[in-house]
């Protein structure tokens, strides 16, 4: 068991790339840790670099409190599960799941006992003499995990573990990952592009762009609270409504609506102040009656979600998302109105799209 | 079936046997003439005898040239297969600036020059080293004219293997040695086998490397071939065919083996 310390990590690229910009992580013991960004953020280059498959250009990475930063991938006690899981085809599920303990000298026996106990976990048992190629995908995720389990290390390092799966298969498997590493208790770090896989799985998470974290934080902060409005549009089912708006005095006015201005960002706008107004589908009401700070439009189109519907309000040039329950969809081209509950409703700088206003409000901090 | 059609699926089955024929002809020769008493360059059903197999056996260069051109042979495959993977693996994986230009000109180089514009130099050099005459020289050339192909082959089986296996096994601790010998190898054993036979059929039937570069020193089967003459300077036909059935043996039987074992694949070394 073991913590990971990030410090002032670099990695660069000949033609000068920074895939990793300088960055400072520390991840607990025992925590499942998401790295979560487009592709090309460089969270893979940073989960590579802790493996230790890319040479870092400058920082260090601690495991446990020793500095691995130029050890080989092998001394660094990891074990990383790869987006094709890079099961050996030519090696049964046995030789596979027993090859890491081969590479440390553990004699046969133990070998395959370790294996056998291992895959009896991860319900691997009636498979073991079968080549990867013969095992479903679910199989083959299981198999590659068993792997990395067998050899007990201090950290494991998962590589986009679900992109493989078809759809169902892929919410089966994160219940069982996440099951599978509290019983652990292992040190873990997974990369995915999926907003929705990182907010279910992880216990904390860091959204990367560009080589840079943009904000680290549980699945609920990074949810409710986006630090900036890059992270905003990135985390979330539904889009966040990030819509231009201007500071007037104590309220705001967002196509050509006045709103109230959110209590925790009062302190930290100038009157007149060009800002975004920001605010999740799922946090604004949807009324086919006038409402008091109520931004009007006209209802263009209704995406069923299932539970709800996603109604998108155009008010002039302008869309507005929100969603209703089921059943209440109001009729295309009606009027209507959406209304924000004030305590969700976000405020960024229109010039860096950085929060305002960073202490957590009162309301938020309890949840 | 209309008239005109049956006349015309007939005569189409006519013609494909007619070609047939023509193909089995050598085929029917190799496996009767080596049993006729008195042999001819036509064939036909022969006189049953097996005096031709006990005069191969009396004749001093036949059997042991079989012997040479299986060290040839397997010599060269072994260094042609161990080397080719060295090299294609090393070229597959790591970066050099003008790698596939310099693939494709080795190449263009080894089929355009082959043996026979190049035996002049290559015979010169092998006198200047003293290898000249000796059945490793032969092994060398051999090899150094079949290297390339073999290379450009076996990258192509190398790159089909994904990354992520041998970063996998890295990340286990596995040394580079381990990962060629438990991953790499492995994975590209179709391909292995390829090259192997193809080696090996070339080496069996190359007659003009060891016809120059072996004077006094034993000869392969390819070359020992050219000697079975009468005293009256005719071929003798039916020394001839018996040693060429004894010949095309080996090679009909790796194949066969070989095809059985792992099967021919050409292109992309792995299947997932």
């Amino acid at each position: 068991m073991a913590d990971i310390v990030l410090e002032q990590l670099v990695k660069e690229y000949p033609g000068g790339v920074r895939a990793v910009d300088g960055l400072d992580v520390t991840i607990e013991d025992g925590e499942f840790f998401a790295l979560l960004g487009p592709s090309g953020c460089g969270k893979t280059t940073l989960l590579r670099s802790i493996a230790g498959l890319e040479t870092v250009s400058g920082g260090s990475i601690r495991i446990g409190g020793r500095d691995v930063t130029r050890l080989a991938p092998g001394a660094r006690d990891i074990a990383m599960v790869f987006q094709d899981y890079a099961l050996f085809p030519h090696m049964t599920v046995r030789d596979n799941i027993a090859y890491p303990l081969k590479i440390k000298k553990v004699g046969k026996q133990e070998r395959a006992e370790k294996a056998e106990e291992t895959a009896e976990g991860l319900s691997l048992g009636g498979l073991l003499e079968r080549r990867p190629g013969q095992l479903s995908g679910g199989q083959q995720q299981r198999a590659a995990l068993a792997r990395a389990v067998a050899c007990h290390p201090q950290v494991f390092l998962f590589d986009e573990p679900l992109s493989n799966l078809d759809a169902r298969l892929r919410l089966e498997a994160r219940t069982f990952l996440k099951r599978l590493q509290r019983d652990l208790g292992v040190t873990t770090v997974f990369v995915t592009h999926d907003q929705a896989e990182a907010l279910a799985m992880s216990d904390r998470m860091a959204v990367m762009e560009a080589g840079r974290i943009r904000q680290i934080g549980t699945p609920r902060e990074v949810f409710q609270r986006p630090a900036s409005t890059f992270v905003a549009g990135f985390i979330g089912s539904t889009p966040m409504n990030l819509l231009d708006a201007t500071i007037d005095r104590d309220t705001v006015r967002v196509a050509g609506t006045s709103v109230p201005l959110p209590e925790s960002a009062r302190a930290h706008v100038r009157d007149g102040e060009e800002v975004v107004y920001a605010a999740r589908p799922e946090y604004m009401t949807f009324s086919t009656e006038a409402a008091d700070a109520g931004i009007e439009g006209t209802v263009a189109i209704i995406e069923n979600m299932g539970v709800g519907s996603l109604v998108s309000l155009e008010v002039g040039a302008t869309i507005v998302q929100v969603t209703v329950p089921e059943g209440q969809e109001p009729p295309i081209g009606s009027r209507g109105w959406a209304v924000a509950a004030p305590q969700r409703v976000l405020v960024y700088r229109r010039d860096d799209g950085e929060l305002v206003g960073s202490e957590r409000a009162p309301a938020l901090a309890e949840a | 079936m209309s008239p005109k059609e049956l006349v015309g699926r007939v005569g189409l089955y006519v013609l494909i046997s007619l070609i047939t024929v023509f193909m089995a002809l050598p085929v029917l020769w190799l496996l009767f003439a080596p049993f006729d008493a008195s042999p001819t360059l036509s064939t036909s059903l022969p006189d049953w005898t097996g005096r031709n197999f006990g005069e191969l056996l009396r004749n001093p260069d036949a059997l042991p040239s079989i012997g040479i051109s299986l060290v040839h042979a397997l010599g060269t495959m072994a260094l042609v297969t161990s080397f080719g993977a060295l090299a294609a693996y090393a070229l597959s994986r790591v970066k050099i600036p003008g790698r596939d230009g310099l693939l494709y000109a080795l190449l263009l180089l080894s089929s355009i020059i082959t043996g026979t514009a190049a035996m002049v130099p290559i015979f010169t050099l092998m006198t200047q080293i003293g290898l000249v005459d000796t059945q490793l020289g032969v092994v060398l050339v051999l090899t150094g004219g079949m290297l390339p192909t073999a290379i450009f082959i076996l990258k192509d089986f190398m790159d089909g293997i994904p990354r992520s296996y041998e970063e996998s096994a890295r990340v286990f601790g596995a040394s580079p040695l381990q990962i060629l010998r438990d991953v790499v190898l492995p994975v590209v054993r179709p391909g292995l086998a390829t090259i192997a036979v193809w080696t090996v059929v070339q080496v069996w039937g190359n007659f003009l490397t060891p016809f120059i570069l072996l004077r006094q020193a034993e000869r392969p089967a390819a070359v020992v071939v050219y000697t079975f003459y009468t005293e009256g300077g005719q071929a003798d036909l039916g020394l001839i065919s018996a040693f060429s059935l004894l010949y095309s043996i080996p090679v009909v039987a790796m194949y066969v083996f070989v095809n059985r074992r792992y099967g021919f694949r050409f292109h992309g070394g792995i299947k997932r």
